[in-house]
This record gives C-alpha cells, sequence and structure tokens, in this order.
C-alpha cells in the first residue's frame, strides 16, 4: 500500500507540471496587454513599461514560467496587482470558506445519496424506490442557481428559519482562526456561534449538494442491484447473515468502488459549482475572489486562484485512487 | 426406519412475470435420511437450483414464491416459519455451496474473514476459539498452511482451493445438511475428483446428510446412494443409484445413460437426447417430455403421467405410462 501511495503520487508531478502551464498559458492568452488594460487608456508608455517590467511581462515566456514555477515550489503564488499583498497568504479565508461549504455539501451529497441509493436497490420497486428516484431524476437537471434563488424565498424570506446569505451573524463576528468556522467556533466553545454558522451553511450546502446528491444516489442504486446479484451475496445469506450487515457490508464495499469515480469527479465538478452557488448567497469564497481579481484583471490572482482549484481537484482524485486501493484487495497486484 | 433429515412434500416454486405464473418446480416430494447423498440430476433449466434455493427459502422474491408443499427438516415445516427463524437455520442446520467457486467468495475480504463471520453468526465464543475454528475447518478440508490461507483474499486461491474453503465454510457450524449446487461443475477433472472424494469422506466422518445437485451421471455413480431424475420442474423418475444405472425405466433416464458411454469418463457432459427442456410452464397437458420421447402414444398426450411404483425394485417410482400396471399410480 505504501509503496503504491508514492507511486501514485510521484505519478502526479507531471500532471501538476502540465496542470501550471496550461493556467500559465491560459491567463496569457487573454487579449490585450495587461499592463495597458491595468492602467486604463489614457496611461503613459512609460507607465505601461514601467509596470509591464514590474510584472515581469518583459521577460520571454520560460523565465516567466520559470520564476512563476520556482515560486510554487517555495509556496509563493505571486502578489496582487490591486492590494499588493502576498496571494499565498490573501487566499487562504476566501479558501477556507469554499473549503467548508464543499465539504458539507458533498457531506450531504455522499450521506443522502448513498443510503437513498441503498434503500432503492434493496426494496427495488418499492414505492421509496420510486420516489427517490424519481427526485433523483429532478436533481440532476436542476440549475443550482435557481434552486438557490427557491431556497431564499422559501426558508428564508417566507418561512425566516434561516439566513438569507453571509457565512456568520453580521452583529455576531466570529474571531477567525483557522477561517473553517466550524472548527473556529467549536475550539472557542462558542456554541451560539457554532450554531449560526450551521444555519448559514445549510441552504447554499444543499443546493451546492443537490446535482452530485442525485447522481451518486441513481450510481449506487444501480451499483447496489448489480452487487446483489451475484454469487457472494447469496453465499452471505447462506451463512444466515442479517440481511442488513448483507447490504451494508459485503454488497455496499463491492458497490462502492464505482460510486467513488463518480464522487471523485462531482466533488471537482462541486468546486465549479460553489463559484455559482457563493454568488448566489453572498458566500465569501474562491468564487468571490476569483470573480472580484477577473474584474479588477489581477491576473496573477487569477492565474493562481485556478490553480488552487485545480489542485485540489488533482488531490481529490488521488485520494479517490488511494480509496480504490485501500477497498479492493485485487488493483494492489495488476 | 429413521425419520428424514429432510423431508421436502409436493413442494411448488413458481415465477411471477407480465405472462403469468411459470412454475419451475412442480410439486416434487423426496427425502433425505441421515448421512445419506440424494443425487438431483437432470438437464439445465429442469429446477434443480430453484429447489435448492427454496430448501433454503432464498428464491428470489420477487419474482419467485413458493406456492404450496412443505418442506420439513426434522419435522419442522420451513415454508412458513419468519426469516428470523430462517437465518438461525441457515448455514447452521442447513448449509450450501455452489457451482461457482471463482464468485462464490466475496473478493474484498479475507478467507479468514469470512470463515470467521459464518461461525461468528451462530456459535458464541471470542475472537481466538473462532480463529482457531476456522483454520481447524480450514485443515480439516485438506488445505495446505491453512494459517496463511486466513490472511489471502479469493484471487489468490486457485478454484479447487476456493471450493474447499467454501465446503470449510458450509460445515463450520456442523449442519445437518449440506446442499451441494453442481459444486465440481466450474472445476478440471481432476480436481473434481478431489473435491468428489473430500464430500464424501466429511460425509462419513462427520454424518451430514448431502444433496447433490449434478447433471452429471458421472458424479451421482461416485458418491450418490439415491438419486432423483429432474425434468422441466417434475421428479420423473425416483430410484436406488444401483437401479437408476441397471434398471432405468424413464424413457428420460434412459435417455441420460446412453449419452453417457462411459459413466467414469467424466470430461463427456449428458445431453445427446434429441430436443430441448421445454420452458417450465409452456406444456400444460400431458408428459411433458411427449416432444422428445421415442415412445410417446396418445395417452401421454392427452394425460399427465402420475409417479408409478416399479413392481420389482424397493423404492424405485416412475412418471410415465409405460410402467402402469394398473393399481401402482402414485397419483401426486
Ligand atoms: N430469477 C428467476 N426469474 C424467473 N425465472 C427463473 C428465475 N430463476 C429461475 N427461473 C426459472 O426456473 C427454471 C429453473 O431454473 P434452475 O436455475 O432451477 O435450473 P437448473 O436446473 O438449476 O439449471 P442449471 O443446470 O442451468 O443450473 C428456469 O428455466 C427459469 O425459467
Ligand atoms: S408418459 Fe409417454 S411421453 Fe411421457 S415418458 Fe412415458 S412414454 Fe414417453
Ligand atoms: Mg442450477
Amino acid at each position: 500500500m505504501l509503496a503504491y501511495t508514492i507511486r501514485r503520487i510521484l505519478s502526479l508531478i507531471p500532471v501538476l507540471l502540465g496542470l501550471s502551464l496550461i493556467v500559465f498559458f491560459m491567463i496569457r492568452a487573454i487579449p490585450g496587454d495587461p499592463a495597458q488594460i491595468i492602467l486604463g487608456q489614457l496611461a503613459t508608455k512609460e507607465a505601461v513599461a514601467e509596470l509591464t517590467k514590474q510584472l515581469g511581462l518583459d521577460q520571454p515566456w520560460f523565465v516567466q514560467y520559470f520564476t512563476y514555477l520556482g515560486g510554487l515550489f517555495t509556496g509563493d503564488l505571486g502578489e496582487s496587482i490591486k492590494t499588493k499583498s502576498a496571494i499565498s497568504e490573501e487566499i487562504w479565508p476566501y479558501l477556507a470558506a469554499t473549503l467548508e461549504l464543499s465539504f458539507c455539501a458533498i457531506a450531504i451529497a455522499i450521506f443522502v445519496g448513498v443510503n437513498a441509493g441503498i434503500i432503492s436497490a434493496w426494496y427495488q420497486n418499492s414505492w421509496f424506490d420510486y420516489i427517490a428516484m424519481v427526485l433523483a431524476l429532478i436533481g440532476v437537471s436542476m440549475p443550482i442557481f435557481w434552486l438557490g434563488l427557491m431556497e431564499q424565498w422559501v426558508f428564508a424570506i417566507n418561512l425566516d428559519w434561516l439566513p438569507t446569505s453571509g457565512r456568520e451573524e453580521v452583529r455576531n463576528p466570529i474571531s477567525s482562526i483557522t477561517n473553517i468556522y466550524m472548527i473556529d467556533t467549536l475550539i472557542q466553545g462558542r456554541f451560539d456561534q457554532l450554531w449560526d454558522v450551521i444555519k448559514h451553511l445549510i441552504l447554499p450546502s444543499v443546493a451546492l449538494a443537490t446535482i452530485p446528491m442525485a447522481i451518486i444516489a441513481r450510481i449506487t442504486r444501480s451499483s447496489m442491484l448489480e452487487v446483489m446479484r451475484s454469487d457472494y451475496i447469496r453465499t452471505a445469506r447462506a451463512k444466515g447473515l442479517r440481511m442488513f450487515w448483507v447490504v451494508y457490508k459485503h454488497s455496499l464495499k463491492n458497490a462502492i468502488i464505482p460510486v467513488l469515480t463518480v464522487i471523485g469527479l462531482q466533488t471537482g465538478l462541486l468546486l465549479g459549482g460553489a463559484i455559482l452557488t457563493e454568488t448566489v448567497f453572498s458566500w465569501p469564497g474562491m468564487g468571490r475572489y476569483i470573480v472580484d481579481a477577473i474584474s479588477a484583471r489581477d491576473y496573477p490572482v487569477i492565474q493562481s486562484g485556478i490553480l488552487v482549484i485545480a489542485f485540489i481537484f488533482v488531490m481529490i482524485n488521488l485520494i479517490v485512487d488511494l480509496l480504490y486501493a485501500a477497498i479492493d484487495p485485487r488493483i494492489k497486484y495488476n | 426406519m429413521q425419520a428424514p433429515v429432510l423431508d421436502v412434500k409436493k413442494l411448488k416454486t413458481s415465477f411471477f412475470s407480465d405472462d403469468g405464473e411459470i412454475p419451475a418446480v412442480d410439486d416434487i416430494s423426496f427425502s433425505v435420511k441421515k448421512g445419506e447423498i440424494l443425487g438431483i440430476v437432470g438437464e439445465s433449466g429442469c429446477g434443480k437450483s430453484v429447489t435448492s434455493l427454496s430448501i433454503m427459502k432464498l428464491v428470489p422474491q420477487p419474482p419467485g414464491k413458493i406456492v404450496s408443499g412443505e418442506i420439513l427438516l426434522n419435522g419442522e415445516n420451513l415454508v412458513p416459519v419468519s426469516e428470523r427463524r430462517m437465518r438461525q437455520i441457515r448455514g447452521n442446520e442447513i448449509a450450501m455451496i455452489f457451482q461457482e467457486p471463482m464468485t462464490s467468495l466475496n473478493p474484498l475480504f479475507k478467507i479468514g474473514e469470512q470463515l470467521i463471520e459464518a461461525i461468528k453468526i451462530h456459535k458464541k465464543g471470542n475472537k481466538k476459539e473462532f480463529e482457531k475454528q476456522a483454520v481447524d475447518m480450514l485443515k480439516l478440508v485438506g488445505l495446505p498452511r491453512a494459517e496463511g490461507i486466513m490472511n489471502e483474499y479469493p484471487h489468490q486461491l486457485s478454484g479447487g482451493m476456493r471450493q474447499r474453503v467454501m465446503i470449510a465454510m458450509a460445515l463450520s457450524c456442523g449442519p445437518k445438511l449440506l446442499i451441494a449446487d453442481e459444486p465440481t461443475t466450474a472445476l478440471d477433472v481432476t480436481i473434481q475428483a478431489q473435491i468428489l472424494a473430500l464430500m464424501k469422506s466429511l460425509n462419513e466422518k462427520l454424518d451430514t446428510s448431502i444433496v447433490m445437485i449434478t447433471h452429471d451421471l458421472g458424479v451421482v455413480a461416485d458418491i450418490c446412494q439415491r438419486v432423483i431424475v429432474m425434468y422441466a420442474g417434475k421428479v420423473v423418475e425416483e430410484a436406488s443409484v444401483l437401479d437408476i444405472f441397471k434398471n432405468p425405466k424413464h424413457p428420460y433416464t434412459m435417455g441420460l445413460l446412453q449419452s453417457v458411454p462411459d459413466i467414469r469418463n467424466k470430461q463427456d457432459r449428458l445431453y445427446s437426447i434429441p430436443g430441448n427442456v421445454p420452458k417450465p410452464g409452456s406444456i400444460t397437458t400431458g408428459c411433458r417430455f411427449a416432444a422428445r420421447c421415442e415412445f410417446v402414444h396418445d395417452r401421454c398426450l392427452a394425460d399427465d403421467p402420475p409417479l408409478y411404483a416399479v413392481e420389482e425394485a424397493g423404492h424405485h417410482t416412475v412418471r410415465c405410462f409405460l410402467h402402469d400396471t394398473g393399481g401402482n399410480g402414485h397419483h401426486d
């Protein structure tokens, strides 16, 4: 397992290099001279040349790239043009906000999706199965943006159960340590604030979770149905094992393997979806950070923001791959 | 005579679909005595597996259902009992092994875990005792390096070894009855012989009754004492192994035997009787074998033959009008 893990991590090096190259060129493919755009049409030639130099854009591309890459290795993501501060420092609160939201969303999606899929398969063709699968069908085709607005309208505006937007109660601000507010409030023992944080998380998490939840439920169901027809499930039942363990131990462990692939992919897509959801719920996360950077033409921030998201996506897929190997003993041997 | 361990009476198991009821097992009766090995033979699709799954009450439901009849295990009728009671019986009083040793073990759990699980469901004890018992079972079925195998996964074992593991697992709680559904069909000839010899010796050592399901008359000759021949969901002949080979009565049984030139040559499969097994439920009047029978006559097409007792032998019955001597019909 250790050798396999090391092998998989090493195999990520070319992927990450490729990724940095793509992001690097993507930013540079945006038409126009960044210095000119930043300074505006009325800027003097000297000022533009000055800024170009300052940004390092007068250097040949490979020098620029290797400077940038060298910085990445030391954890240096460059400097924001707008705020003049190090991106590696100012990015964290935004990233933490997105991670907290995405984590809650994927946790809901996996918990509800996997269980709904299992029960649907176990009680195939029951009313539960029919209702769950109709909901899943609706869920897959749900526009998150619209769902977010509907949630706000029903649960925040009409019923007034939950806050409309933001991460925290403005009148009761959280003193942040890690910027993951659930952890911060917990370690400070501020359970009143923890409850606030959770209330703020519910609507955006559910909106964000809907599509992956629906997809996970459908895949889990079909995977479980296939596994439950297999010979070893009949063996488990012939031993006298209770159906609950037949389903949650013998079937699920086998059925979860294809579901993991989907979970990995959906977690990646969810990060994309987070940007949309953050807009609807005024969530101060990576979505806002990058969108603000785009409107300010803050190229280093755009570049690093995208790179960080892509890096997380790659890491999630690494985790999924390692989970495969941990679950299926046959993988390591071929 | 001793009371039988298993007594199946007029069992009928059907599958229900949009086309209606398909009786896969139609009104079959047989019994197994203590320590006896009973063979059930018949071509593919004749209802052998459905019979064995009915006894375990593991017929997939829906679409399947035991429609009528009794399954008496030491006098207790299993048909109406609760799922809870069945769980106590499965693995503990009746165990089962299957055709495909390659897929009958869960690929994601170690052999040891799967064996210990089988014991833990029914027996009290601690981890150490379970482990010891599991290792002992692996030794009993003749597996070398039993301790090592405990920590291996199914894909690391050969087909023959996996079937030995299956047998170890099935016998781990000391069941009174073992149902073996074509346990050697998927194995090559030498391994087949080893597994059969193992089952025979365990049958003698532990006094476990065995229902041996097979379509190979060679297997029957090797280890069974009595045999029932099934055709299209019905028992067509029942006799001792000696009588079946020496004195077959049903045209279908004779066909089966003719297509085995040498019963010791186990590589040969049986089927050279012209025609195919009819789909269950497709024949509603007359003898189900009529379409393939060389002795077919008018009566066969009009009526369904009952089981007739064959006079000279002990317990030998046959479902064929050729053996109607007047008054020997069982009408069941
Ligand atoms: N799950 C099911 N749904 C519908 N019909 C079924 C199902 N399982 C079995 N049957 C029916 O029952 C009949 C008997 O099947 P069974 O598996 O008992 O045959 P078999 O004698 O064990 O054959 P084989 O030698 O191929 O194992 C089949 O022809 C089929 O029509
Ligand atoms: S009853 Fe008729 S058709 Fe059926 S086996 Fe006997 S002779 Fe053949
Ligand atoms: Mg079968």
